[in-house]
């Protein structure tokens, strides 16, 4: 009973080795911004049915960690949705291959439909407390921001300029969570990926002008940033065929259809 | 057929035990290691006694994380440690055996739900409560203690039910021939000879309430903010590592395990207090 045991686990331990060396296959590890890794896994996947023998692992982690592990080594490429690489990637080859709008979303309660640049900045900054103050309801401004550390919130204060984000502003660490708060907070306010907006919050208009598809593609909204994918040095093999992959036509189509915008209009 | 002699096993679960303790022990120098020269470097009283946390401008002072750490785990003690303690003697003073026994595994069952899972009961239920009775965002200090005040209630009672229930029978039958009433034997006689242990259990509950990360995560709002109410956002400390140590790097990054070594002293400290209560009450019988 007991040898059966010993062997049965000698087998298995054996089994695992032999799988783990048996995969010789040419890998390559995509890593950062979790704003693209759930579009980055889908090509990933699309990619790996037409090409045996190639195998593609997506870890998010966030646009900082997509710039250092490229750099470290422990990603061959680096994700990142910033509008502006900070200087550690600049060793970096960046590619553009998508590119996607920030829209500042309220409770579907809330009356207010437009604010303007100068008053979302007043608003972050704290000057602007009460939504009597733009016109809207008697009720406190909850504002709600990412962590430091997020290519939506860089992309975002870059933008709108000179955030210094008031103290007690919450903070969520994830698109989806940011969602989910101001859902269920009738006086918050924030910014969302465009791809992740659905019926639960409220799109604004920025100085008038929607957060839509046209109005990204063109440049009118001016809220929206790239997505890179940053490789060290040279891009060839297996890494250019699968970057190539996500540029081409099929891997645009891939993106669109999932509600990021492709790279070029 | 035997594999292995008595020595052997001897031997075996030896090394098993080693193994544990040294994990235990390896955590133990890799904060310190990645943390304290940190503080060295900064200042034991800048990082401690700043409220300026600001990772991007070099600036790390942890004094809101503290204030927001002690603060919710005060509120769980006010909610919770009442609330278990009531509990524990209901449970092993008035109830019948037979419901002790279905109720008590029933309340250890608490200890099994995941924490995100009441982390998000408090999003969906508690935080929009807070928000619509009492102002405020609603994610806030209070939600965080109400949240884990439920948490810590497995250990308070368990603990505490164990140490009343170890208060041996004559005394209560002592106190009972005196002519006291139940209630009076309960609250001059059984919690006093009880106290160590149940003071153990609360204390062993705050250390929990002071380690839980993602239920306050999701529900404390997380702003570095020294909160002047109970209905204003924090950020805990275990919160702040959590949050940011996916991203951080350099001076940053040592800040956070710095921050985690200043928690594990904390940690520490309670857990003692908690083992001199248990031991107090074991000398004494």
């Amino acid at each position: 009973m007991l040898k059966k045991a010993v062997i049965a686990s000698i087998v298995f331990v054996a089994s695992i080795a032999a799988f783990g060396c048996g995969k010789s296959a040419t890998s390559v590890t995509l890593a950062g911004s979790t704003a693209f890794q759930p579009f980055a896994e889908r090509l990933a996947e699309q990619y790996m049915e037409s090409h045996n023998g190639v195998n593609i692992t997506v870890q998010g982690g966030g646009s900082a960690v997509g710039i250092q592990s490229a750099n470290s080594g422990a990603a061959q490429i680096g994700m990142a949705d910033m509008v502006q690489l900070p200087d550690e990637a600049k060793g970096l080859t960046p590619v553009i291959v998508a590119r996607d709008g920030v829209a500042i979303v309220v409770n579907p309660k809330n009356p207010i439909t437009n604010l303007t640049t100068e008053q979302v900045r007043d608003i972050f900054n704290g000057k602007i407390t009460n939504w009597k103050q733009l016109g809207g309801n008697d009720a406190p401004i909850t504002v709600v921001s990412r962590e430091a550390g997020s290519g939506t919130r860089s992309s975002f204060e870059k933008i709108i300029g000179s955030i210094q984000l008031k103290k007690d502003a919450l903070i969520q660490d994830s698109n989806g969570t940011i969602r989910e708060t101001v859902s269920n907070d009738p006086n918050a306010v924030s910014y969302l990926s465009h791809g992740m907006i659905n019926e639960k919050v409220k799109p604004l208009t920025l100085d008038g002008i929607q957060s839509s598809v046209e109005n990204i593609v063109n440049g009118t909204y001016k809220l929206s940033r790239p997505i890179f994918l940053l490789v060290k040095g040279n891009i060839q093999g297996e890494i250019k065929n699968f970057i190539d992959y996500v540029l081409s036509p099929e891997g645009q189509k891939t993106i669109k259809d999932n509600g990021l915008l492709p790279a070029k209009s | 057929m035997k594999l292995v002699g008595e020595k052997g096993v001897r031997r075996i679960l030896m090394t098993v035990a080693f193994s544990a303790i040294s994990a235990l022990l390896l955590i133990t120098l890799f904060i310190i290691n990645e943390g304290l020269p940190f503080i060295f470097r900064y200042g034991l009283k800048d990082f401690l006694l700043s409220s300026d946390w600001n990772p991007a401008a070099g600036k790390f002072g942890i004094f809101p994380m503290i204030t927001a750490s002690l603060w919710v785990t005060f509120g769980a003690m006010i909610t919770g440690a009442p609330l278990g303690v009531a509990v524990a003697i209901f449970l092993s003073e008035y109830a019948p055996r037979p419901m002790m026994k279905v109720v008590k595994p029933t309340i250890e069952l608490l200890a099994a739900i995941p924490s995100v899972v009441y982390g998000f009961i408090g999003v969906m239920v508690l935080a929009p409560f807070i928000r619509s009775y009492f102002g405020g965002p609603g994610l806030s200090l209070l939600a965080g203690s109400i949240i884990l005040g439920i948490m810590i209630l497995p250990t308070v009672i368990s603990i505490s039910i164990d140490s009343i229930m170890a208060v041996p029978r004559s005394y209560r039958e002592g106190s009972l021939a005196l002519g006291a009433t139940t209630w009076q034997t309960i609250h001059m006689i059984t919690i006093k000879a009880s106290k160590s242990g149940i003071i153990a259990s609360i204390i062993l509950g705050l250390g929990r309430a002071v380690g839980e990360t993602m239920a306050v995560i999701m529900v404390a709002g997380n702003s570095v903010n020294i909160p002047h109410s109970a209905l204003d956002s924090v950020r805990t400390l275990t919160a702040n590592i959590a949050l940011e140590m996916s991203y951080a790097t350099g001076m940053h990054r040592q800040a956070l395990f710095a921050t985690g070594v200043v928690l594990f002293v904390g940690i520490i400290i309670l857990n003692s207090i908690a083992s001199v209560a248990l031991r107090k009450r074991t000398s004494k019988r």
